[in-house]
């Protein structure tokens, strides 16, 4: 009966809040109230009352020592019983501790459910943190789903893409040359990047591309790159021209598109080109990007309104799909304001129609291909001076739209770069350390250890480690004791050093 | 000699052919259950249900006063009656008939918040059960053993929605020999009798194609899960909701950023379970949930975590072959379990999710389409026929007792 009058109490709490409607049940089982079962109630008020002090369920403990003689005549009563005694013995298991499934199983011989209705502990395990191998497994097996899914939907012989970039050594290389790299490392399919760099093969270019993990063809050009951009594009498509001569030497078998090393491609642009027959065409965004600040003063208000949100350079299509004609660059508000010289800071334009956005099956460059189509011409017939690719085609019209018919925009130009005559470390590693340094007022690492050169040798060739660790690390200002006396032994050093270079 | 050589000939091609269209269709796999390939059986011309007419305070009205009826889980109900109605295998003949049915909608009394109230339930089924055996004289012929009743509620014939108390009333007495189709399956449990056909929860199928994404969106989610952890109104600290799975769930994975768990409802649930490899479908209150349907729908593979556990048409379809049963207690060590799994094995479990006739069979489209839900429950009352000699009872043999069960539901509805 106590038991049943603790069960109601919870019921009771529990039936109430459940589903907002008043049990019919409830109101006749309250109607017990016999003088027992009010000292019950009240003796677990008291005992709610001391846990709430304690911060435990102390009640339950002491029911459970109380009545832990008595259980074993509880045994043999019907499940709901059962049920009670589970209670109270799950009630040990506070929640937050690991804890083992409550040690009942002589009690479950019965016909009943192995799976008890009532309070159970909540499992955590010593460690709930991810465990690393786990993850890896993980992400392998996501890895395999994502291939298998690929195989299912996605494209059903995939192709190899053939870069062609164009590249010399100049300031702004590494950042457009590691921008093209991650974009073909990221490349679902197998990739072949040609380089062609103007100048001769160099040993800063070879060793970016050596960073990307594909397979990689550099090729030299013996020509350095002019100054005008207009010279520049020239240029750039001799240097195409030379690479889709390297296609035909070796045969490669796959899909030529050109990506230039200040462009930007997105992900979407190689499983669209893998739609390509023969020859496609795909929608670029060109971003006219003027190199100075003063491109509000030069636009009046109504230009700006005329101008449209972003030009966009490719294939154009009529209402039933099929190429209908071209959409180029309108650089008529750009008359007269654009960059002549790589220097200048005025608008760059592109051409025409950019390389960029064109894609083409290496079987049309190769020699005596059997099934090739009769509106290519050679490679060798078309000369060196060929504004776009299109020069290669007898017959224009059979060239294919992607990404959905030119309204797609899968790719991006831009051309920024830095002044001709900008400097900047080989490699972009700066070594030897730069001639001055000026020690900051809070030097905030005090684990160097204080060392006083002898000679001057010895200060420029000591680990410039130290020299370094102090440079990276000034940034940070960690107040510390011995904050004066670093800073005066820096200064020992730099006063010695100049000192020697006077 | 030379026939045989055309023959083999036309062989080959059509081999050759169906090598090469094969490629082209997403690789499913055909679906054989414990009981041969019996998805795929069509049950007419198997069996005939005869519906009884009831007065329309059993159905129509009580959907009248509250249509939300037709939206909720429990909508099953509703739809197998609209389906027996203009179904082949109705039969207008009382005689002729080898399963009866009662349309009577037990969950059709809705809190203001939508959630149905099943105190009067057992009341309106006995009610009912007394109509039918007075008007009509199949119910003592048998004592109920040849018709079926739809009760998807939580605990199924038990009427109530908690389970202590619905274990201490059991199934209403009158429904012992009946055919239950329930929703609630667990082994070794009051509530579930032998024989009682399991079927999926009601998820609106209109919704669910609404929602569908591109499959080739690559699924870049390991494990996902919507829903409450703790049920803060009813048990704040943990440990009776869901026996503590749920909870046990949260504080071991909380930080893994493999888990996708979370008890906010997304505007995309849909579609994020169609980005999923793992949908996890714990118990709750009671162990079934719409879960599973939707997993199964969006080739999420479900993860049960619910001991024993009965799952929708067992015996037609292989959930061990398609889920991850994980027992409760191995709750904390769900990371390890799933990840040890085979990537073959992860494969497979997808192909046989691809498959559209499981697709079919979790779901009750309006109208009703071959290999659905519908058919599944006529399927599984077909293969219960021919009805054994014994349950026709000799005349003025009774075996139910009709004042068993609690004084409250002799009450008169």
């Amino acid at each position: 009966m106590k038991l049943s009058a603790l069960q109601q109490s919870y019921m009771n709490r529990r039936s109430t809040s459940f589903r907002g409607s008043a049990p019919l049940d409830s109101s006749a089982e309250s109607a017990i109230k016999s003088p027992a079962a009010i000292f019950w109630l009240l003796l677990h008020g008291v005992c709610c009352l001391i846990s709430l002090v304690l911060g435990f369920r102390f009640s339950r403990l002491v029911f459970l020592f109380l009545f832990s003689t008595s259980t074993s005549n509880l045994y043999s009563t019907p499940f709901r019983q059962l049920t009670s005694t589970a209670d109270l013995a799950n009630s040990l298991n506070v929640p937050s501790n690991p804890v083992v499934n409550p040690e009942l199983p002589a009690l479950n011989k019965t016909l009943s459910s192995r799976v008890i209705v009532g309070r159970h502990g909540i499992r955590i395990r010593p460690w709930p943190h991810p465990n690393p191998t786990e993850v890896m497994r993980a992400h392998q097996i996501i890895e395999r789903v994502q291939r298998e899914q690929r195989i299912q939907f996605g494209v059903k012989s995939p192709r190899t893409v053939i870069a062609v970039t164009p590249t010399y050594v100049r300031t702004f290389q590494m950042l457009h040359l590691t921008g093209v790299m991650h974009s073909l490392m990221l490349v679902p399919y197998d990739v072949v990047w040609i380089v062609v760099e103007a100048g001769g093969v160099s040993n800063e270019t070879a060793s970016i591309i050596a960073k990307s993990g594909v397979k990689t063809i550099h090729v030299e050009f013996n020509q350095r790159m002019p100054n005008s951009w207009e010279r520049r594009h020239k240029l750039e498509a001799k240097m195409r021209l030379r690479a889709l001569r390297v296609v035909r030497e070796q045969k490669l078998d796959g899909i030529v598109m050109f990506a230039d090393d200040s462009n930007m491609h997105s992900m979407d642009l190689f499983d669209e080109i893998q739609n390509v027959k023969w020859f496609g065409a795909v929608s670029i965004g060109i971003l006219a990007h003027s190199g100075g600040a003063d491109e509000s003063s030069l636009a009046t208000v109504e230009e700006v309104e005329k101008r449209p949100s972003m030009p966009i350079q490719g294939p154009a299509c009529n209402a039933s799909n099929k190429l209908a004609g071209w959409h180029t660059f309108n650089s008529l508000p750009y008359k007269g304001k654009n960059a002549i010289y790589i220097d200048d800071r005025a608008t760059v334009l592109p051409q025409k129609l950019e390389w960029a956005g064109f894609v083409v099956n290496s079987r049309l460059l190769w020699k005596g291909a059997e099934d090739k189509p009769d509106w290519i011409k050679d490679l060798d017939s078309v000369g060196e001076d060929i504004e776009s690719p299109l020069s290669l085609l007898k017959d224009t019209s059979i060239v294919e739209p992607l990404g959905s018919c030119g309204r797609q925009v899968l790719l991006w130009w831009l051309r920024v770069e830095a002044r001709s005559d900008s400097k900047f470390p080989p490699g972009w590693i700066i070594d030897p350390p730069l001639e001055i340094t000026v020690p900051s007022k809070r030097t905030p690492w005090p684990d160097v250890p204080p060392e006083l050169p002898s000679t001057e040798k010895a200060v420029i060739n000591i680990p410039e480690h130290t020299v370094k660790q102090t440079k990276t690390r000034s940034s940070r200002s960690k107040p510390r004791g011995k904050r004066k006396h670093e800073a005066k032994v820096v200064d020992t050093q730099i006063s010695t050093r100049h000192s020697g270079q006077n | 000699m030379r026939v045989s050589m055309w023959v083999l000939v036309l062989l080959f091609i059509f081999g050759f052919n169906h090598r090469i269209f094969a490629h082209q269709r997403p690789r499913t796999e055909r679906i054989s259950g414990s009981a041969g390939d019996v998805l795929e059986d069509d049950p007419v011309g198997r069996l005939k249900v005869y519906v009884y007419e009831l007065p329309s305070k059993y159905n129509k009205k009580l959907l009248q006063k509250d249509p939300r009826c037709l939206t909720y889980m429990f909508a099953a109900e509703i739809f197998i009656h609209r389906f027996l109605l203009s179904s082949p295998v109705r039969t207008l003949n009382p005689d002729e008939a080898d399963w009866f049915y009662t349309p009577i909608y037990t969950t059709c009394d809705l809190t203001p918040t939508g959630m149905p109230l099943p105190f009067k339930s057992p009341r309106m089924m006995r009610s009912a059960i007394q109509l039918i055996s007075t008007n009509w004289p199949y119910w003592n012929r048998t004592d109920g053993a040849d018709h079926f009743f739809v009760v998807p509620h939580d605990f199924g014939a038990c009427f109530h929605y908690q389970e202590e108390k619905a274990i201490k009333r059991g199934i209403l007495p009158l429904l012992q020999r009946a055919t239950l189709v329930q929703t609630f399956g667990q082994r070794n449990h009051v509530c579930l009798n032998e024989g009682s056909i399991i079927i999926p929860p009601y998820a609106p199928p209109k919704k669910m194609q609404a929602r569908q994404i591109p499959p080739d969106t690559p699924r870049s989610i390991f494990v996902y899960f919507r829903g409450l952890f703790y049920d803060v109104n009813n048990d704040p600290e943990g440990g009776y909701y869901a026996r503590g799975a749920r909870a046990a769930v949260w504080e071991n994975f909380k930080n893994n950023a493999l888990f996708d768990i979370s008890t906010e409802h997304p505007t995309t649930y849909y579609e994020d379970m169609q980005r999923a490899i793992f949908c996890l479908c714990p118990l709750g209150w009671a162990p079934w949930s719409p879960r599973l349907v939707e997993a199964v729908v969006f080739g999420c593979i479900p993860v049960i975590i619910a001991d024993d556990i009965v799952l929708p048409f067992a015996d037609a379809i292989p959930w061990e072959d398609i889920g991850v049963f994980v027992a409760e207690e191995d709750v904390p060590n769900l990371d390890i379990i799933l990840t040890s799994i085979p990537t073959d094995v992860i494969l497979r479990k997808q192909r046989l999710l691809a498959n559209p006739s499981m697709k079919r069979a979790m779901q009750f489209p309006q109208p009703a389409q071959s290999g659905d839900a519908f058919h599944q429950i006529l399927n599984g009352l077909a293969r219960k026929l021919p009805h054994d000699n014994k349950i026709f009872l000799k005349p003025g043999e009774k075996v139910l007792n009709w004042t068993a069960g609690p004084v409250g539901d002799l009450k008169p509805w």
